[in-house]
C-alpha cells in the first residue's frame, strides 16, 4: 500500500493495470475505502429502489391502470421498501460512519479492519442475493421470484401455505446475512470509539458524530438481532416444519408482528440518529458557532435510544390490543417525541446569533429541519391510538414515513455528501448544480409527499396495486406521481454532479469549509495512515483552538 | 449572492407551506364536496374520508383528531416562525467577513424551558387520547346490539349473523342507530387464512382480522346510506380489490332484508339444467347454497347472490355479463383471486349463469 | 498535529478485544432473549403432542459439566497470565472435554426425546420452541468448542504464551457467556416450563 495520498487512478502519473486497482479495492481493509464502497453500493441501490418506486407511481397514476400486473406491483413495493431500508439507508450510513469516525477521533483505522471488510462484503452479498430473486420464476419481466410479502413479511402470509415459492426465503436469507454484517460494523464502531480515541479526547470532548454513531451502534446490537431471531424462526417454520407462526397449530401471527416491530421501530431511529449527527456537524460550521447544548444533545440521543425500545407496538394499534396496552404505547410514543423536539430546538439555537452561509450543505440542512419538524408532528398524530385507527395502513402513514426518510434522512445525507465529498475525493462538488439539485428535489418532494397525506385522509389504504375511481383519489395520485418524476430528475442532477466533479471539480484543499474537527486537519483525500502523528486534543473543536489561540474552546468547555 | 440565497430559502419554505395549504384546501373541498343527493336512493359517490364521521366511534376520533391537529398545528407555527426568523435574521452579511460571531455553548434555562413545555403538551395529549381509547374499546355491548361475525378470507368478506341466522358475503347490512333507540352493531372479527383489516372510514376506525385471534369492533351509524371501505392489511395478490360496502338500512328495510336472507334458496323449475351443472361440478366444494347439496365454506355463500349489487368483493357490478365472465375467467376481473376458472362448455356456462341469476 | 503543549497525558483506553466481545455478547443476548420469549409465550399452548412435564428430564450432570468448564477456563486464563503454559494447556483441555461432554448430553437427550417420545421440531409448539432454543445454545457451544480447539492446537504447537493472554481472556468471556445463557435456558425450560 503506497504511503502517499490515497491515490485515485486519475491522480497518478502513470496508469496502473485495472486488475490491480480492482484487486486493491476488493481486498481493502482501509476504513476510508470501505466507507466509499458502502456509499457507492448504496447509491446504486438508491437508483434501483427509485426505479421500483417509479414503477409503483406509474401504475397508480390513475384508477384501474394496467401498467403492471398485481403480482409485479406487489413485488415492486416489497422490493422498494426492503432495498431502501437495508441496502441504501443502512449501508450509506455505515459508509459515512466508517469513513469519518476514525478520522474524527484521531485514529488510524477502525478497531477491527478485517471484520470491517467482512461486514461490508456480507452486506453486499445480502443485496445481491435479494436481487438474484428477480431471476427465475416468471422471468425478469414478471419480476421473477422477488419477494411480494411486503417489507415486514407478516405471518402467516410468509408461511409455506401462502407463499409456496422461494420469494420469502430470498427476503429472509438476504436480510439475515446483511444483518450479521450490520452487527459486525456496530461492534467495530463501538470498539473503535471506546478504545481508539486520541489522547485528550475524553467522551465529553468527542465530536457529536462519534457520540451518535456510538449510540446508534448500541441500538443495532439489540434491535437488529430480534429480526435475525424472527427470521431464523421463519426458516424453521418453512423448512423444518416448525410452528412458530403457524396459526393452525396454535401459533400466533401477532408474535411475528411484535418481534418485527421490536426491530422495526428502533431501526428507524438507527437510521435517523446518524443523520442527526450530520446535522450536528454541518449546522455549526455554516452558522459559525459551536453546537448549542452539546451535553443535552448527547443526553437527548441516549434518551431517544432507550425510549425507542418501548414504543414498537404503535405500529400495531389496529391489531386488537386492549385499551391499557394501546394507552401505554401512546404515551411512550409521545414521550419519545420530547428529546427529539429538543434536538430541533438546539439546532435552531445553534443558528441563532450566527452568521449563516447558505451553501448547498446548509440548504439541505435547513430543509431537513423544516421537514423533520413536520414529520415529527404527523408522528405525534399517529401516536394518538384512536387517530391512528384511521390513519394507520393508509397513505397517510406512507406519507409520514417518507417525510422522515426522504425529507429527513435523505436531505441530511445530501448535506453530508456536499460537505464531505471534498474530503473524500479532494474536489468540490459544483455549487450551482448543487443548488439546482436542492430546489428540484425540494419541489418534487413536497409535491409528492405533502399531497400524499390527503390520499390517506380520504380513505386510500396502502399496498394496493390499483384503486377505485373515488373522488379525489385520482387527482391526488396524479400529483404524487408527477412529483416523483421531478425527484428522479433531481437525483440525476446529483449523480451527474458527483461524476463530473470527480474529474473536473475545483481542488478542495484540506479545509474548504473552515471547519473544526480533526478530519479537516489532514489532506483531501487523507493519506492511507490518516495522521502523520496521532494528534492530542484539549477541546471539542481542536481546529478552532488552533485557529483561535487567543480564544480556545478549552477555556470554556 | 448571499442575500438572494436567503430570500430563496424563505421563498422555498413559503412554497412548501403553499403546497401544504393547497393540498389541504383541495382535500377539504373533496371531503365536503358534492352536494348531497336528496333522493331516497342511497348515494355511493361519497368519499370514504376519515373527516366525515357518521357514527359514534368515528365522531370521537374526529373530535380527538381536531384537538391533536390544533396542538400540532400550533407547535408547527411557533417552531416554523423561529426557523424563518433565524434564517433571515442571522444570515451572513457583508460586514461579517473575517470575524466569527459570539461563540455560545448553551443555556441551562432555555433547555429546561423547551423540555418542560413539551412534557406538559404530551401529558395533555395523552389524557385526551386515553379517554377516547377507553370510550371506544371498552364500550359495553347493549342487549339489543346486532351481532355480526366477520371472517376475512383471501380476498372476500364472510358475514354471519348468529342470532338472525343469516350468512352473506362482502356487502354488510346493518340497521341505522337512532339516538332515541340505539341499535349498534358489534362485530367479532376472525380470519380464515392470513391478516386482513376491516376499514370503513366513516363508520369506525380499522381493526385487523388475524387468524387464531378474536377481535371486536362496533359501529352505530346515525344515518342511512351506503358506506365504502376496503381491506387495509396487505393479504396477498388481490388485497387491492377486497372491497367493502356497508348498507345502513332503516329498521324496516333491515328487517325486510333479514327476512329475505332467511328464505331458502329460490327453486325455479326453468333453471334445473343450470342447477345440475352447479351441483355436479367443483362449485359445491367452495360454495354453499341453502337447501342444496352445496355447503362449501371456502368461497362466499351464494344462496342470495342476486341480493348483492357487486360480485368478487366489489371488484365488479353484479350483472349477467360480469357473472358469466367471473365464472369463465376470474383473472379478467381479479387476477390472482382464488376463484378458479371453471372450464365449462358454453352451453353449461349459460345454463349455470341462468341458474345463479335466480338466486335472489 | 498537537493542539496541546503539555507533555503526553496518561491515556489508557479499554482493550478493544474485550469491548468487541462485549458487543457480540450483547447482540447474542438479544437473539437468545427473543427465543426465550417465544418459548415462554407458547408454554401450554400446544394443541397436541408431548408436553414438557411428560418428557423432560432435568440434565443436572451435564449442566454441572458445562458450568464447571467456566471455572476451568477461568483458571486456565489466569495460569496463562502468569506464564504457566503447561497448566494452561491442561486446564484448557479439560474445558474442552467438559464442553464436549455437555454436547454429548444434549445429543443423548434429543435422541431419547425423538425416538422414545416422538417429539421433533415439527410435532407441536413445544417441540418447535424447545429444539430451537436448546439447539441455538448448542450451536453456540459448538462454535465455542471449535474456537477453543483451535487455540488448543496453537497451544500444542507452543504458540500461546503470556502475550496472547488478553486474547485468551477475551475468548473465555465468550465461553462464560455461553454458560450464562445455559443458566437462563435451564431455568426457563426445565424449571419454569415444567
Amino acid at each position: 500500500m503506497s504511503s502517499d495520498a490515497m491515490a485515485m487512478p486519475s491522480a497518478r502519473t502513470e496508469a496502473r493495470p485495472w486488475v490491480e486497482v480492482v484487486h486493491e479495492w476488493v481486498t481493502t481493509v482501509d476504513h476510508k475505502r470501505l466507507g466509499i464502497l458502502y456509499i457507492v453500493y448504496a447509491l446504486i441501490f438508491l437508483v434501483i429502489g427509485g426505479i421500483e418506486a417509479t414503477i409503483i407511481r406509474i401504475q397508480l397514476i390513475r384508477p384501474h391502470n394496467d401498467f403492471v400486473s398485481p403480482q409485479v406491483f406487489n413485488r415492486m413495493f416489497t422490493m422498494h421498501g426492503t432495498t431502501m431500508i437495508f441496502f441504501v439507508a443502512m449501508p450509506v450510513l455505515f459508509g459515512f460512519a466508517n469513513y469519518l469516525v476514525p478520522l474524527m477521533i484521531g485514529a488510524r483505522d477502525m478497531a477491527f479492519p478485517r471484520l470491517n471488510a467482512f461486514s461490508f462484503w456480507l452486506t453486499a452479498l445480502g443485496g445481491l442475493l435479494l436481487y438474484f430473486s428477480f431471476l427465475g420464476g416468471n422471468g425478469l419481466y414478471g419480476a421473477g421470484n422477488a419477494p411480494d410479502v411486503g417489507w415486514w413479511a407478516y405471518a402467516p402470509l410468509t408461511a409455506k401455505a401462502f407463499s409456496p415459492g422461494p420469494s420469502s426465503d430470498y427476503w429472509t436469507i438476504a436480510l439475515l446475512v446483511s444483518g450479521f454484517g450490520s452487527i459486525g460494523t456496530a461492534i467495530n464502531l463501538i470498539a473503535t470509539i471506546l478504545c481508539l480515541r486520541c489522547p485528550g479526547m475524553t467522551l465529553n470532548k468527542m465530536p457529536l458524530l462519534a457520540w451518535l454513531n456510538l449510540v446508534m451502534s448500541g441500538m443495532v446490537l439489540i434491535a437488529i438481532t430480534p429480526l435475525s431471531a424472527a427470521q431464523i424462526m421463519l426458516l424453521v417454520d418453512r423448512y423444518l416444519g416448525g410452528h412458530f407462526f403457524d396459526t393452525q397449530a396454535g401459533g400466533s401471527a401477532a408474535i411475528w408482528m411484535h418481534f418485527f416491530w421490536i426491530f422495526g421501530h428502533p431501526e428507524v431511529y438507527i437510521l435517523i440518529i446518524p443523520c442527526f449527527a450530520f446535522m450536528s456537524e454541518i449546522i455549526p460550521v455554516f452558522s459559525r458557532k459551536p453546537i448549542f447544548g452539546y451535553p443535552v444533545m448527547v443526553g437527548a440521543t441516549v434518551c431517544i435510544a432507550f425510549v425507542s425500545l418501548s414504543v414498537w407496538a404503535h405500529h400495531m394499534f389496529t391489531i386488537g390490543m386492549n385499551s391499557y396496552a394501546n394507552s401505554f404505547f401512546t404515551i411512550t410514543t409521545m414521550v419519545v417525541g420530547i428529546p427529539t423536539g429538543i434536538k430541533i430546538f438546539n439546532w435552531i439555537g445553534t443558528m441563532w446569533g450566527g452568521s449563516i452561509q447558505f451553501k448547498t450543505p446548509m440548504l439541505f440542512s435547513v430543509g431537513f429541519l423544516f421537514q423533520f419538524l413536520i414529520a415529527g408532528l404527523t408522528g405525534i398524530m399517529m401516536a394518538s391510538a384512536p387517530f391512528d385507527w384511521q390513519l394507520s395502513l393508509s397513505y397517510f402513514v406512507v406519507a409520514h414515513f417518507h417525510y422522515v426518510i426522504v425529507g429527513g434522512i435523505l436531505f441530511a445525507l445530501f448535506a453530508a455528501f456536499y460537505y464531505w465529498y471534498p474530503k473524500m475525493t479532494g474536489r468540490m462538488l459544483n455549487e450551482p448544480l448543487g443548488k439546482l439539485h436542492f430546489w428540484l428535489f425540494f419541489l418534487g418532494f413536497h409535491m409528492t409527499f405533502d399531497v400524499m397525506h390527503f390520499a390517506g385522509i380520504l380513505g386510500m389504504p396502502r399496498r394496493i396495486y390499483t384503486y377505485e375511481p373515488r373522488p379525489g383519489w385520482e387527482t391526488l395520485n396524479l400529483i404524487v406521481t408527477i412529483g416523483a418524476f421531478i425527484q428522479g430528475v433531481a437525483i440525476l442532477v446529483f449523480v451527474a454532479n458527483l461524476v463530473y466533479s470527480y474529474f473536473k471539480g475545483p481542488k478542495a484543499g484540506n479545509d474548504p469549509w473552515d471547519a473544526w474537527t480533526l478530519e479537516w486537519s489532514v489532506s483531501s483525500p487523507p493519506p492511507a495512515y490518516n495522521f502523520a502523528s496521532i494528534p492530542a486534543v484539549a477541546s471539542r473543536r481542536p481546529l478552532w483552538d488552533l485557529k483561535h489561540p487567543e480564544d480556545p474552546d478549552s477555556r470554556y468547555e | 449572492m448571499v442575500r438572494s440565497d436567503q430570500i430563496r430559502k424563505l421563498v422555498s419554505k413559503a412554497a412548501g407551506i403553499a403546497v401544504l395549504l393547497a393540498g389541504g384546501l383541495l382535500a377539504t373541498s373533496l371531503c365536503f364536496g358534492a352536494p348531497d343527493d336528496t333522493s331516497r336512493v342511497p348515494s355511493i359517490s361519497q368519499v370514504p374520508s376519515i373527516f366525515d364521521p357518521r357514527s359514534t366511534p368515528t365522531k370521537s376520533i374526529y373530535h380527538l383528531s381536531y384537538f391533536v391537529l390544533s396542538i400540532t398545528g400550533l407547535i408547527f407555527v411557533v417552531v416554523f416562525a423561529l426557523m424563518a426568523y433565524v434564517v433571515v435574521k442571522f444570515r451572513k452579511r457583508q460586514g461579517d467577513e473575517g470575524r466569527e460571531p459570539a461563540q455560545v455553548y448553551g443555556s441551562t434555562q432555555i433547555e429546561l424551558a423547551w423540555t418542560v413545555i413539551p412534557i406538559l403538551i404530551v401529558v395533555v395529549l395523552f389524557l385526551a387520547t386515553a379517554r377516547v381509547i377507553h370510550s371506544i374499546q371498552d364500550a359495553p355491548k347493549p342487549g339489543n346490539a346486532v351481532e355480526v361475525v366477520a371472517v376475512g378470507h383471501q380476498f372476500w368478506w364472510e358475514f354471519r349473523y348468529p342470532q338472525l341466522g343469516v350468512v352473506t358475503a362482502n356487502e354488510l347490512h346493518i340497521p341505522v342507530s337512532e339516538a332515541a333507540h340505539a341499535t349498534p352493531t358489534f362485530l367479532t372479527l376472525l380470519s380464515a387464512d392470513t391478516d386482513h383489516s376491516f376499514w370503513v372510514p366513516q363508520l369506525a376506525g380499522k381493526t385487523d382480522l388475524i387468524p387464531n385471534r378474536v377481535n371486536h369492533m362496533w359501529m352505530d351509524p346515525y344515518e342511512t346510506g351506503i358506506f365504502l371501505g376496503q381491506c387495509a392489511q396487505y393479504c396477498g395478490t388481490q388485497h387491492a380489490k377486497m372491497l367493502l360496502r356497508v348498507y345502513v338500512d332503516s329498521p324496516e328495510e333491515f328487517g325486510a332484508w333479514v327476512r329475505r336472507q332467511n328464505q331458502p334458496a329460490v327453486l325455479d323449475a326453468n333453471v334445473t339444467a343450470g342447477k345440475r351443472v352447479f351441483e355436479t361440478t367443483a362449485c359445491i366444494n367452495c360454495h354453499a347454497i341453502g337447501g342444496t347439496v352445496a355447503n362449501g365454506r371456502f368461497g362466499p355463500d351464494l344462496t342470495h347472490l342476486m341480493s348483492r349489487q357487486t360480485i368478487a368483493s366489489g371488484a365488479a357490478e353484479n350483472t349477467k355479463a360480469n357473472l358469466r365472465l367471473w365464472v369463465q375467467k376470474p383473472d379478467a376481473i381479479k387476477p390472482g383471486s382464488l376463484m378458479p376458472a371453471m372450464q365449462l362448455k358454453n352451453a353449461d356456462l349459460d345454463a349455470l349463469v341462468d341458474y345463479l341469476e335466480t338466486l335472489r | 498535529m498537537n493542539t496541546v503543549t503539555s507533555p503526553a497525558l496518561e491515556w489508557k483506553l479499554p482493550y478493544r478485544g474485550k469491548v468487541g466481545m462485549a458487543g457480540l455478547i450483547i447482540a447474542e443476548s438479544a437473539i437468545f432473549s427473543i427465543f426465550v420469549v417465544a418459548y415462554l409465550f407458547y408454554l401450554g399452548k400446544s394443541i397436541g403432542g408431548p408436553t414438557p412435564r411428560e418428557v423432560l428430564e432435568t440434565p443436572i450432570f451435564f449442566t454441572v459439566c458445562l458450568l464447571s468448564s467456566s471455572l476451568t477456563i477461568h483458571l486456565a486464563s489466569k495460569e496463562l497470565e502468569n506464564g504457566h503454559r503447561k497448566t494452561f494447556l491442561i486446564l484448557w483441555s479439560i474445558t474442552i472435554a467438559l464442553g464436549a461432554l455437555f454436547l454429548f448430553g444434549t445429543a443423548l437427550e434429543w435422541h431419547r426425546l425423538i425416538f422414545e417420545h416422538g417429539l421433533t421440531i415439527s410435532t407441536n409448539l413445544f417441540g418447535t420452541t424447545y429444539y430451537s432454543l436448546v439447539g441455538l445454545h448448542a450451536t453456540h457451544v459448538t462454535a465455542g468448542l471449535v474456537m477453543l480447539s483451535v487455540v488448543l492446537l496453537f497451544g500444542l504447537a507452543d504458540r500461546v504464551g503470556i502475550d496472547q493472554s488478553a486474547r485468551i481472556a477475551t475468548l473465555s468471556l465468550y465461553w462464560h457467556f455461553v454458560d450464562a445463557v445455559w443458566i437462563v435456558v435451564f431455568t426457563v425450560v426445565y424449571l419454569i416450563g415444567r
